[in-house]
């Protein structure tokens, strides 16, 4: 019994000398365990005295209770010691670049087309896709350009043979889908479309979407207004100076060129707009009665309007792009611009 | 048609400025291109008298002039023109002037003679690009000392409007100065309409053989006309300001009539007909030289003016070479005729043709016309050429005359169409302005359209006028109204969208490539395709349809390649064409194509190069976008354009869909392409076709996995395995994975070691080793009896 404080002091230097968690363990069951030393001590009871038994049992479990508390706090101590340790270990540098395969990206006509088709189905529109090899009726003769009509010389058209040609619009697509659509029809058709024209402002092959809403008392203030509504949201600018010129296109009358103020230069004149403030971006008007006439519609009762327009040319103003050939060179220095 | 702004003035004359002008009648519809002075600037010349030329002392082809410009004192001037004279009027700059270009008159010494100032020609004075023609004479009437430029109106600009093809009506100063009247109202002042009475009964009999093509024919005989007289030079500056070369006065003045009237004429030399004008079609066989030289076999489609030997001109075209005006002419038939529109429409540009009277014809001219421009015309004639007119002939079919056009427009439509009532008399004042006569009618107008207004034939068209001159910015705005009503929509489609920005997501990056390409390159990867070939292609390289995407992002690639880009990751979606027209197929494909590194560069891993099974990775993760990965199929096949042994069909339920392989080898050598690229294309339809998933309740019991590995004979593909596998493995299989792919020491050569992990669960109960080990022993019987794989120890 009298070497109690001794064989205490003993244990405390081991628990404190011990570097590791498996240390102290052993120094615990040295002195704690089941045949440990304070259990030894314990077991010596039996020799004492009945009076000395109780208060020398208190002594020998108040130190056990004393060095049961320490090694907790040794052990934790070393527990957060080995943490911290295997942290710094697997420290790594967060800076290096992530090892995933990067994105790629839509090309900027895509992107386009698809803000401009996201624009009109929000607002109940459909989207109508047709074939891009047509024939003379569906490209010209039922959008009201005959044979030997002047307009036919507007477009530059590819042929194939006599009737066979490339589209020059995606128009057949409206006019496909009047033939097999009851009114009311809203549509947007996007897509490729074609005219012999190569040099630094034209491409043989272009995109264009073109609309079409065909319903009882549409006006030409609808069209104006759907047609300044998709500008200012297109262009994001709410104050964007819209006006509509007289034009002429033989599958709309009234017809309409669509001019923005220029993107550009917000109006004042820039090389852009050639110094006028404006710049031409679509052609619209009313169906033309002939139009619906080819596709069985009822021009007494239904009215309608269409428009079409260029998605490179919206694209370049909205991209700021200044060649427009740089869409069909697929350079990926140009395409990751758009990513 | 390009005009002076100050013709246009003589006609109607606003108070607005050039620019006020060319804005409003752009806001017409009539749309400027340009407006631009009539002369480059140019100050201190004046209209001088030469007095005195002699040669210089010193030079072969100079001359010593003294003019009087007017300043009180005649002045030295050296002249190189071979042309000038005592006793001619002259541009003169003196010094201190400059010319265009900015070049300044200096005294100067030329080979020692003493020169102040410059006698101009008409280059010089940026007037006309010829250069060779010497000083400009000017009329001999023309005062001394007066500035040049206003003598000759230089303070004039020309304007230059874009004309859509239903306004053949305003391809003349009076259709514009028309136009310009409405939007101003105000009237025209037209000039005097002299009639020019018959001194002389000569006539030339005309015969409309094709009075549909021509209804109406006027001629007339001109005798002693002076061939050799001068243009005056107020019509050559309205010519030149109008785009017009000045060739001779007769011709001049049939240019100068169809500038101000509209009406295009011919003037044949009489000498050179006989028997008589007969419009008819051109007979098979016949030919005709035409005024520019050039002999054209023409077509019995085409409308002639003939006399008794053959056809004398392409009516409404261009005239023929040998009845036309020359400097021997002396009597001349004058034509102003109506030719139908679409009589004339599309023949010149049949012929690769197109003229000023072309123009006009196919547009529409004023059938009424012909009377007054005739006039006109023999007015003009005899002011500058002299002579005497016979008596005008007229040929006209009053049946195949264009019939006058009514048309009754409703207040209440148009209201409608605009969504505006517009008051009554303003409607009728836009449209008797405009030529049409108006009836006001229960609320309504009767419209009678003017003969010169092709383009107007419908209700609409008169709406369109209202609202053209109406101003379309001063129109209402409003947004459609529409019934908000829902649209069946089909969840199992992926929209192309999807399929795409999977294809981003992937690392591809969009392309977009001509839809046609060049024969070779498509014949280099696909010998056997059919495919349309444009008639009129724009280049060579650009003439056969694509029948594939695979020659267009070879392209791409080859373009990225050569420009350091060496790791090309593109995807483009589009038709390709195959087939005859006459059986062509339209079909949307989605292609890729992969060449370079598998991974971006970087600091980890290995810098492998792609392979097949990179790109068919990221085809797979497009076919299971839509949860049908089981209805596709890849088999080994061959393709022209991909090595044999790195090359599969794509098939959709059991139906070829599309290919997916290496490059070929040979074809990298024809096609001189530096590296290994893999493709695929895939019908975009099938790609598209997804599922509307279908639960199946999840087991609670435990699933059973079994590990197989076989030796398969290399030349066996791993699909046979599979399916094989999949057949004995029973019903509750729900998975089989291949987890190894091996080949090598301790696999007998000739062989491969698969690897499959097998795993089954029951719905409804645990299943037992026994019924596992069973179907293993069948899955291993069968795979040994079919393909002669064995189960590895």
């Amino acid at each position: 019994m009298d070497h109690l404080p001794a064989l205490v002091s003993e244990a405390r230097d081991a628990i404190q000398a011990a570097q590791s968690v498996a240390a102290l363990d052993e120094v615990r069951v040295r002195y704690l365990g089941k045949k440990g030393e304070m259990t030894t001590l314990l077991k010596g009871l039996g020799k004492l005295s009945a009076e000395e038994r109780p208060a020398a049992g208190e002594r020998i479990n108040q130190a056990k209770q004393t060095l049961a508390g320490e090694i907790d706090t040794k052990r934790q101590q070393l527990e957060s010691e080995a943490l911290e340790a295997r942290l710094a270990a697997e420290r790594i540098d967060v800076t290096l670049p992530g090892r995933t395969q990067s994105a790629g990206g839509l090309h900027p006509v895509t992107r386009t087309l698809e803000r401009i088709e996201g624009l009109f189905t929000r607002i109940g529109y459909d989207v109508a896709v047709g074939p891009e090899i047509e024939d003379d009726y569906h490209n010209f003769e039922a959008l009201n350009i005959p044979s030997h009509h002047p307009a036919r010389g507007m477009a530059d058209t590819f042929y194939f043979d006599a009737t066979r040609l490339l589209r020059t619009h995606t128009s057949p697509v409206q006019v496909r889908t009047m033939k097999s659509t009851e009114p009311p029809i809203r549509i947007v058709c996007p897509g490729r479309v074609y005219r012999s024209d190569s040099d630094l402002t034209h491409t043989p092959m272009f995109h264009q979407v073109e609309g079409l809403l065909v319903d009882e008392d549409i006006s030409f203030a609808d069209l104006k207004g759907t047609i300044e509504d998709f500008l200012q949201a297109f262009f994001e600018r709410d104050d964007l100076s819209v006006r509509f010129r007289p034009s002429y296109f033989p599958f709309t009358e009234p017809s309409a060129e669509v001019d923005i103020q220029c993107v550009m230069c917000s109006g004042e004149g820039c090389r852009v707009c050639s110094h006028s403030g404006w710049l031409e971006v679509m052609g619209c008007g009313m169906v033309h009665p002939e139009v619906f006439r080819h596709s069985g519609i009822d021009a007494e009762r239904f009215t309608g309007f269409a428009f079409g327009m260029g998605a490179e040319r919206l694209a370049m103003l909205r991209y700021g792009v200044n060649d427009l050939r740089l869409f069909f060179e697929n350079d990926l220095r140009f395409l990751r611009q758009f990513a | 048609m390009k005009f002076s702004e100050q013709w246009l003035r003589e006609w109607v004359s606003p108070q607005l400025d050039t620019q006020a002008v060319a804005d409003q009648i752009t806001m017409a519809g009539l749309e400027v291109d340009a407006v631009e002075p009539v002369a480059a600037s140019f100050s201190a010349v004046v209209v001088a008298e030469v007095l005195t030329r002699e040669s210089h002392p010193n030079a072969d082809k100079l001359n010593v002039c003294t003019v009087d410009d007017g300043s009180g004192s005649s002045v030295q001037v050296v002249c190189g023109a071979p042309n000038v004279d005592a006793g001619q009027k002259v541009p003169f700059a003196r010094v201190g002037g400059v010319l265009p270009g900015d070049f300044k008159i200096k005294k100067a010494k030329l080979r020692g003679v003493e020169s102040q100032g410059m006698i101009c020609s008409a280059s010089e004075l940026g007037l006309e690009e010829d250069t060779s023609s010497g000083i400009l004479e000017l009329p001999i009437e023309a005062p001394v000392g007066m500035d040049f430029r206003e003598y000759m109106h230089l303070n004039d600009m020309t304007i230059e409007v874009d004309l859509t093809p239903n306004r053949g009506d305003c391809l003349s100063i009076k259709g514009m100065a028309r136009e310009v009247g409405v939007l101003n109202r105000l009237t025209l002042t037209e000039p005097e309409a002299l009639t020019v009475p018959a001194e002389i009964d000569d006539t030339f009999a005309v015969d409309l053989e094709a009075p549909e093509q021509c209804p109406r024919y006027l001629g007339r005989v001109i005798t002693n006309v002076n061939t050799g007289a001068e243009t005056p030079l107020w019509m050559v500056e309205r010519l030149r300001r109008s785009g017009i070369r000045a060739i001779d006065p007769v011709v001049d003045i049939t240019n100068y009539v169809m500038l101000e009237l509209g009406q295009p004429m011919h003037a044949f030399d009489r000498e050179n007909l006989s028997g008589g004008i007969v419009v008819r079609m051109a007979h098979p066989g016949e030919t005709l030289t035409l005024l520019d030289g050039q002999e054209i076999a023409l077509r019995p489609e085409t409308l002639v003016i003939a006399d008794q030997a053959g056809p004398l001109a392409m009516a409404g075209i261009m005239g023929g070479e040998l009845s036309g005006v020359s400097e021997t002419t002396r009597t001349i038939f004058l034509e102003a005729a109506f030719f139908s529109p679409v009589a004339i429409a599309g023949q010149a540009r049949s012929y690769g043709l197109h003229t000023d009277a072309s123009h006009r014809f196919e547009r529409g001219v004023d059938p009424e016309l012909t009377p007054l421009a005739i006039e006109r015309a023999t007015s003009l004639l005899m002011e500058i050429c002299g002579g005497q007119a016979g008596p005008v002939v007229e040929a006209k079919s009053e049946a195949a005359m264009p019939t006058t056009k009514h048309i009754t427009l409703r207040a209440e439509r148009l209201e409608k169409a605009l969504s505006k009532r517009l008051a009554s008399d303003d409607v009728s004042d836009i449209l008797k302005r405009l030529g049409f006569s108006v009836t006001e009618s229960e609320g309504n107008w009767l419209v009678q359209v003017p003969s010169w207004r092709f383009d107007v034939s419908i209700e609409e068209d008169l709406i369109e006028e209202v609202a053209r001159i109406h101003g379309y910015n001063n129109l209402p705005v409003r947004r459609p109204a529409a019934r908000l009503s829902l649209r069946p929509t089909d969840e199992a489609t992926l929209s192309l969208g999807r399929l795409r920005r999977q294809m981003v997501a992937r690392g591809f990056q969009e392309a977009i490539t001509y839809s046609f390409v060049a024969p070779e390159l498509q014949s280099a990867m696909l010998p056997d395709a059919v495919s349309p070939v444009l008639a009129n292609p724009i280049s060579a390289d650009m003439s056969v349809m694509r029948a594939s995407l695979m020659p267009g992002l070879v392209r791409a690639m080859e373009h990225n390649l050569n420009r350091q880009q060496s790791r090309v990751r593109l995807f483009e979606t589009g038709l390709v064409f195959n087939g005859e027209l006459d059986a062509l197929s339209q079909v949307p494909m989605m292609g890729a194509l992969v060449c370079g590194s598998r991974d971006p560069e970087g600091w980890s891993g290995a810098k492998v190069g792609v392979d097949f099974y990179d790109l068919k990775g990221d085809l797979e993760s497009l076919l299971t976008l839509g949860g049908n990965r089981d209805a596709w199929r890849f088999e080994p096949a061959e393709h022209p354009a991909l090595h044999p042994g790195q090359s599969a069909q794509v098939l959709f339920e059991g139906k070829p869909a599309g290919w997916i392989g290496t490059l070929h080898p040979q074809v990298r050598a024809t096609l001189g392409l530096k590296v290994d690229a893999v493709v695929f294309e895939v019908r975009l339809d099938h790609l598209s076709q997804g599922c509307v998933p279908a639960f199946e309740p999840l087991s609670r019991f435990p699933e059973v996995r079994r590990d197989l590995a076989f030796t398969l004979p290399s030349e066996r593909p791993v699909q046979t395995l599979l399916d094989c596998a999949q057949v004995k493995a029973g019903e509750y299989l729900k998975d089989i994975t291949l987890f190894d792919v091996y080949a090598g020491k301790g696999v007998a050569e000739g062989y491969k070691s698969i690897a499959l992990g097998l795993t089954w669960q029951h719905p409804s109960r645990t299943l037992n080793d026994e019924e596992i080990n069973q179907l293993v022993e069948s899955i291993v019987a069968q795979v040994q009896a079919e393909l002669g794989a064995e189960l590895r120890g």
